[in-house]
């Protein structure tokens, strides 16, 4: 199965805590651990919006950057200056987002396997952002412009790729010249294009990628982000002067938490800092570990009709449609992408041909998993059902992502967990329910919302509630169906959800 | 939870969210230099003596040489350029020692320098010495008495067309 290597380790059940209370706090669909990215695009957009408007009033020069940034924050205090504090504060927010971003999906395993790409491609997004950010505290050449301009050309310096010493041009007012100001406020304007180019990359190989969180998010961080350029406007540190060193400086620690580094450790030792950490951030989903993905997902032709299920379905465009090459009257066949497949099984579960009412003992579905072949569960799930005894008797569905369904076993509950609760074709909880008369069926897996392969709580849901192909049919009693999802946090609840649903089932069977 | 328990929790999260947010935006501030702290920047581009001496070549010499090349004279130079070797003394200690390499592929062209070095604020004797020789012999000195006001940032600047060294001190300027 395609466990994540730290799935019960100390962080992972933190993380999982505290996104319970904020689950509490704000309910799975608005959630801000869960659309971190999202918010992350979000802070980006407001970026872009305040950064044009602040840009037309912006003056490149030596005397003429300080003033223009003056004037839009005092002059200009109730749009220019809200606009300027929006800016800040979005930009420390993006970052702040994606760090976190980082260490939840760290945290969570989903950095290997075929999830390589997102993650590598998010480290050059780093450095933009950076970049940009770093470029943007130079503009309103305030004393913090100058302590940052001046330590950044020392620290670049180091590299052995200039001709000369960069800090020269910054050795004293005189020599300070107008077109570094044109310089930095073209690649202000310019770096946010590559950032936005990456972040396309990014989600490239994602299906239905979260680019933008729900609304009632998005209006309470930005009511909370306009309340705090309200109370604390952001503020130039006095004019630049080339003669006297920015001795105490307000530094933005977000951006800015790399130079004070510089001061005590050389700039040699700091680029050594941030390129290792580059380097094995850009390693980490190949470095040795408990991770083991099983096969990847494969097309039996014989038996795909084309219909594009799972296409729709796959979380990472790892299955595509593409013209019928085995002569057959269908038009398309789909195709599996193996390195963009994480084995979650969720087009297997897609398949209309995963249905277990197929008279043969060892069928065989139209797209699979070579390790998990639908025959086997359905011959798994009889012999589990067989045994199954008293009352109440419940088949549990669940994930190896989620709450481990192991400890649910019992006389009357079988349990068969699958590397994504979606990988379980509807038709199944129909065959356990008419074929093999258990009095319920109890679907779980990872908590709303956070999927561990993204999709699958999801599409489950809406294949329940006929909104989906395969669709549940319409005749199955949903009175015995139940779906409770639940991290391995939540293994309290789902105990007690359980008992519960056969508590309802010996009611109704009375 | 409750909806008003969860607005006002909500409320809370935003607000710490945003108070984070908008506290390390600027604090805790950074103290860059010490309060009695002063800063002497040494920044210059020189470029040393060719290093090795001229020598006329030889008529066989010049007979292999493409004829375009025997334009340029007799006189060949080697392409190198001396280390330059600077020297910094305050109040009579040595304050900074560096050998200066040339820059470019065959060590042909300037020797750059940015330091920047803090030191403690007041009336200093600084003295510093140069050397852009073969032999390392120091061909140019100069020495001043120094009003080093704290925070401000003294230049001592390099031009051998001037004379040699140049303190740009904007603290006598400002008379601080």
């Amino acid at each position: 199965m395609t466990a994540p290597d730290l799935t019960e380790s100390s962080a992972r059940k933190a993380l999982l805590r505290l996104e319970g209370i904020l689950n509490k706090i704000f309910g799975n669909d608005l959630n801000p651990l869960y659309y971190l990215g999202a918010l992350g695009f979000c802070f980006f957009w407001v970026l872009v919006v305040s950064g044009v408007y602040l840009y037309g009033f912006y003056r490149t020069g030596i005397e003429l950057s300080y003033p223009s940034v003056e004037y839009i924050t005092n002059e200009q205090w109730y749009l220019g200056g809200v606009m300027r504090s929006l800016h800040r504060y979005a930009a420390d927010a993006l970052v702040v987002v994606m760090v976190l971003h980082l260490l939840r999906e760290f945290i969570l395993g989903r950095y290997r396997g075929a999830r390589w790409f997102s993650w590598v491609t998010g480290i050059p997004l780093i450095w933009l952002i950076y970049t940009s950010g770093i470029n943007g505290y130079w503009m309103p050449w305030d004393k913090l412009a100058q302590y940052a301009t001046v330590a950044t050309m020392e620290w670049l310096d180091w590299l052995p790729i200039f001709s000369g010493p960069l800090s020269q041009s910054f050795i004293s007012q005189e020599v300070l010249n107008d077109r570094f100001f044109s310089l930095i406020s073209f690649s202000h304007a310019t770096i946010p294009l590559f950032v936005l180019f990456f972040l396309w990359i990014h989600i490239l190989r994602i299906s239905y990628p979260v680019v933008n969180p729900r609304r009632k998010l998005v209006v309470g961080v930005l009511l909370a982000m306009l309340v705090l350029a309200l109370v604390k406007p952001a503020l130039s540190q006095g004019p630049a002067d080339m003669g006297i060193e920015p001795r105490n400086i307000g530094i933005d620690w977000f951006y800015l938490f790399i130079y004070p580094l510089l001061d005590v450790w050389s700039a040699g030792q700091v680029w050594a800092l941030v390129i290792g950490i580059s380097l094995l951030l850009g390693v980490l989903p190949w470095l040795p570990s408990r991770f083991k993905q099983i096969p990847v997902a494969e097309v039996n032709l014989k038996y795909c009709s084309g219909c594009g299920f799972c296409v729709a379905d796959c979380p990472y465009e790892a299955v595509v449609m593409k013209p019928r090459s085995d002569g057959m009257h269908f038009t398309e066949e789909a195709v599996v992408v193996p390195d963009r497949c994480v084995s979650c099984g969720i087009c297997a579960g897609s398949c209309p041909s995963s249905t277990p009412f197929r008279s043969e003992a060892n069928y065989v579905s139209g797209i699979e998993m070579p390790s998990l072949p639908i025959s086997g569960l359905r011959a798994a799930m009889m012999n589990d059902l067989a045994k199954l005894t008293g009352d109440a008797r419940v088949m549990v569905f669940g994930c190896d992502n989620a709450a481990d369904i192991g400890k649910l076993r019992s006389a009357g509950v079988a349990v068969m967990s699958l590397p994504c609760t979606a990988m379980l074709p509807p038709s199944f909880i129909e065959y356990a329910l008419r074929e093999h008369q258990v009095d319920g069926v109890f679907i779980t897996g990872c908590r709303e919302s956070d999927c561990y392969h993204r999709m699958g709580g999801l599409w489950t849901e809406q294949r329940l509630a006929a909104k989906r192909e395969p669709r549940l049919r319409g005749r199955t009693e949903h009175g015995r169906i139940r779906q409770f999802w639940a991290s391995s946090a939540d293994f309290r609840g789902l105990t007690q959800e359980l008992e519960s649903f056969r508590a309802t089932l010996r009611d109704q069977a009375e | 939870m409750v909806k008003p328990l969860q607005y006002i929790s909500q409320g809370l999260f935003y607000a710490l969210f945003m108070g984070v947010i908008g506290y390390f935006s600027t604090l805790p501030p950074y103290t860059h230099l010490q309060p009695d702290e002063t800063l002497i920047k040494l920044s210059f581009r020189h470029a040393g003596e060719i290093a090795g001496a001229c020598r006329e070549r030889t008529p066989e010499e010049m007979a292999k040489l493409p004829v375009y090349q025997r334009k340029g004279g007799t006189k060949v130079c080697p392409r190198g350029r001396s280390d330059v070797i600077v020297e910094l003394e305050l109040d009579g200690k040595q304050l900074y020692h560096e050998i200066l390499r040339p820059t470019g592929l065959a060590h042909s062209s300037n020797s750059n320098i940015y330091r920047r070095i803090p030191v403690k604020a007041g009336v200093h004797t600084l003295k510093g010495r140069l050397s852009d020789r073969s032999d390392g012999v120091f061909n140019y000195t100069h020495e001043e008495t120094i009003t080093l006001a704290a925070g401000r940032i003294m230049v001592i600047d390099f031009k051998a067309a001037t004379g040699g060294f140049i303190f740009r001190n904007k603290n006598v300027t400002l008379g601080q």
